[in-house]
């Protein structure tokens, strides 16, 4: 069950794809120097797979348990969570201004990845305040700011976002949680239910993220606000003050990441929640996307992350495990099942996979980097589309890959990897979560047809696909086998992604491109996954040259590359036709014929 | 008062060690490296004498190529107060560093040394003593329990019979053994706060210690595959393999 860091691999994303070093020299990033952050992926390794890892099937079969409105987390998790914080892991990318270590936010990710990997149900617990902190920072008074901020930012008190109700679900529109003026504050009262750490004994307060509706509020989106309600008030000194009126009346029994209590919160039954409002009335929704886009970043994280543990557990148990005489094997002793060419297409496919989603994943990261920091204002205006082009791609993808890789964990394991003692069940479990909460595959494909692509006339699209030409033409001019059999696959990848994308920019309305534009999202972060990979490649082969460089090492990373472009980019192709022929057909029975 | 503690890069010990192929060494291109676990010890006692107020500066020292600068900036990271690297890029022998660790000790006169037992990578376990025997120092090693007693140090020392206590007189070295401690994990901050801290370099030309070698390598081998095991029928069959085949009884 253990879990070792893949530290080699994350910094050789970072420092020779993604450029960190270019980060590094921006305004306010000065702090994130290549050995600084080599000494901080070391150290959060360590901390994730000596503490986070070992309680993460303790985590899955204990849970959390709800008693009398209370909720206990696993043993062992207030321990190590009170190490998290005190290590300071909580507050790495957050502003110094309220004790955070302000990193970018791609060295953060690389970090994140870790918990993930090491504890996916631990990592949730930080992963939701990081989003409550950037929604406070960005939105919310100084006032507030100063009062909830430094304990949220140290990790002594957590944060949650409270979006969801029965019946407003992937439609927040249809939010009824009210909110009473009352003086200087406000009085909520409602119920909401999928909360992610709504109630639990790791910290001393929960500021959970409300929306709700004003008594004036107009009907639908426009309608909402956003209010921070304290599990405990807060003294005028800042002391912890009495209990507020919300309470968790039960949790969810879930099909995985057991031990992160998933809770139904119920608002005002004494009167109302003391509430304050976050920033303006009426604009919670726009003000829950800041934390929405972060926290969708987060959950594509997890997607690999969780997708890494599941392929680490599959390689030591195919070296082990021997059954039948090998094809591969050199040896008496050289059998095991490591050896069929089979079991290597299967950890081939998720080892490239993996390597693509992490460049996607920290490329999107270093994009918002560059936007949030970059002097240029035209740059930052690109990053800033950029970056949030790839984040529907991360999300989107990532999670859905996350889920079939776990999946082909499972299946090198064969009859054991059904057995749960076996421990590879509990990933793929796991990693189902991710491609639902913080909007499912469906809502990213939406985002990214809608927000993303169509609204600025596929500007931000054809942004991208000028720079993976650029890549292409780079892997041409190298007169190379693999760079060739790369590009080979790459050329014919991006043209299928840019004639689907006019197809979808030449439709009226949005009926067609719905039906396939999870399609669509699949094949764009496929080829996106493919240019990344295909970039770790020509690093691998511009670091060859270099003095002392560890050959073996590099080789590999061109081969994953060579391997991903020959077995995922032709997929990129096949979805053109899926994209554009298949949408009629998916809408054209009737649903009684369903 | 000033404690010293000495911190090596080794082989990080999660790494199946591989013979080159010429067989003059291990492998150490392209491998992790990290601080030897019992300087990792060393490390962690050293902060927990000062914490509790017996000491004012932690200095941490490494002996070796420039590459030691990232050992030494994991002490300060777990909270040494500043490192000295004495730099060469050639492997050298307990002597070799006991002296160089005397040198720094007569420039920097602490009141306590705290080094690993031994190194994992060469298991010589002498630099501490041979630094006692240089220094004058007295010595209390394999510590598994250290206290402050004025200026004395009660000392529980690991040894094969069990455990022995001692009492030294101050300024003293203590070697580290596994149950002393568990070493800490560095805080983030403080992660960010090592790059800033004095680290001091010195060629090793420069203190003039003579640090010539009297060994040299002939060759290094992995060590016999182990055989399969068999079933014995009686104890008298073991006892007489025992006796008769592996000679160990």
């Amino acid at each position: 069950m253990t879990y070792t860091a893949p530290v080699k691999d994350i910094a050789f994303v970072l420092n020779h794809v993604v450029g960190l070093a270019d980060i590094a020299k921006l305004s306010g990033f000065e702090d994130a120097s290549p050995d600084l952050v080599d000494a901080i992926l070391d150290e959060s390794a360590r901390f994730t797979s000596d503490v986070l890892a070992p309680l993460n099937w303790i985590g899955d079969q204990q849970g959390s348990q709800w008693v009398a409105g209370e909720v206990k987390t696993p043993e062992g998790w207030k321990e190590a969570y009170s190490q998290f914080t005190e290590n300071g892991w909580g507050s790495l990318s957050f502003s110094p201004e309220f004790g955070g270590q302000g990193l970018p936010m791609s060295v953060s990710a690389a970090v994140q990845e870790m918990w993930h990997s090491a504890n996916m149900s631990f990592g949730l617990c930080p992963l939701l305040t990081q989003g409550a902190v950037d929604a406070i920072e960005h939105h919310a008074s100084d006032e507030l700011k100063q009062r909830y901020l430094p304990k949220m930012v140290e990790g002594s008190w957590s944060g949650t976002m409270n979006l969801t109700e029965p019946q407003a679900g992937s439609d927040l529109a249809a939010v009824r949680t009210r909110a009473e003026p009352a003086g200087e504050h406000y009085r909520i009262s409602g119920q909401k239910i999928y909360i992610t750490y709504g109630e639990h004994d790791l910290t001393e307060n929960i500021i959970h993220l409300v929306l709700a509706r004003l008594p004036d509020a107009p009907a639908g989106v426009k309608g909402i606000s956003l209010f921070i309600v304290p599990k405990f008030l807060i003294n005028e000194d800042g002391s912890i003050g009495e209990r507020n009126d919300v309470n968790c009346v039960s949790i969810e029994h879930k099909l995985g990441i057991h031990a992160s209590p998933t809770c139904v919160m119920s608002y005002g039954d004494n009167g109302g929640a003391i509430g304050y409002l976050v920033g303006k009335e009426h604009q919670g929704l726009v003000y829950m996307f800041t934390m929405m886009n972060q926290a969708r970043h987060a959950v594509g994280v997890e997607g690999y992350g969780i997708a890494e543990r599941a392929y680490q557990k599959a390689v030591a148990y195919s070296r082990d495990r021997k059954q039948g005489k090998t094809l591969l094997g050199k040896s008496e002793e050289d059998q095991g099942i490591i050896n069929h060419p089979d079991v290597r297409r299967i950890l081939m496919t998720m080892r490239s996979t993996i390597e693509a989603m992490r460049g996607l994943g920290l490329e999107c990261a270093a994009a918002f980097d560059q936007a949030r920091r970059h002097p240029d204002e035209t740059v930052k205006a690109r990053m800033q589309r950029r970056g949030e082009l790839l984040t529907p791609l991360v999300k989107g993808w990532s999670t859905e890959m996350g889920v079939e890789l776990c999946s082909l964990g499972v299946q090198v394991h064969g009859g054991m990897g059904f057995i749960e003692e076996t421990g590879a069940a509990q990933f793929l479990r796991d990693a189902r979560i991710a491609p639902i909460y913080e909007g499912t595959t469906a809502i990213q494909a939406n985002d990214l047809i809608g927000r993303k692509t169509a609204r600025d006339g596929g500007q931000g699209m054809s942004e991208l696909m000028s720079d993976m030409q650029e890549t292409l033409a780079a892997l041409n001019k190298h007169d190379h086998l693999d760079m060739k059999a790369i590009a080979k696959r790459l050329k014919p990848a991006i043209e299928s992604a840019q004639s689907a994308t006019e197809w979808l920019l030449g439709q009226n309305d949005a009926t067609l491109p719905s039906a396939t534009s999870v399609e669509y999202l699949m094949m764009q972060g496929r080829l996106a996954g493919g240019w990344m990979i295909a970039r770790s490649a020509l690093a691998a082969l511009r670091l060859k040259n270099s003095e002392g460089a560890d050959t073996a090492y590099l080789d590999a990373k061109i081969t994953l590359a060579r391997y991903y472009a020959e077995r995922m980019l032709p997929l990129v192709e096949s979805a053109h036709t899926i994209v554009i022929d298949s949408a009629e057909t998916t809408i054209a029975l009737d649903t009684a014929q369903l | 008062m000033k404690i010293i503690v000495g911190v090596k890069r080794v082989l990080d010990y999660n790494v199946k060690a591989r013979v080159k192929a010429d067989k003059s060494g291990i492998e150490l291109a392209n491998v992790k490296m990290s601080m030897n676990p019992f300087d990792e010890i060393a490390v962690e006692e050293a902060l927990r004498v000062k914490e509790a107020g017996h000491a004012d500066e932690v200095i941490a020292v490494s002996i070796g190529s420039s590459q030691s600068q990232e050992t030494i900036r994991t002490a300060l990271a777990m909270g040494a107060d500043r490192g000295i690297l004495i730099e060469t890029d050639e492997l050298l022998e307990p002597l070799a560093i006991a002296k160089l660790f005397k040198h720094v000790v007569e420039k920097e006169e602490p009141g306590l040394v705290i080094l690993g037992k031994q190194a994992i990578d060469d298991d010589a376990n002498q630099t501490g003593q041979m630094l006692s025997a240089l220094t004058g120092m007295s010595q209390a090693t394999f510590a598994s329990k250290v206290e402050f007693d004025g200026d004395h140090l009660k000392v529980t020392r690991e040894v094969d019979a069990g455990l022995e206590s001692i009492k030294v007189k101050l300024p003293s070295i203590v070697t580290t053994d596994l149950r002393l401690n568990e070493p800490r994990y560095a805080k983030l901050p403080n992660i960010m706060k090592a790059k800033k801290k004095p680290l001091e370099t010195i060629p090793v030309a420069d203190t003039g210690v003579d640090i010539s070698s009297g060994l040299s390598v002939v060759e290094v081998n992995d060590p016999p595959k182990r055989e399969a095991g068999i079933i014995v029928n009686s104890v008298a069959e073991l006892v007489d393999k025992l006796r008769n085949e592996a000679k160990v009884i």
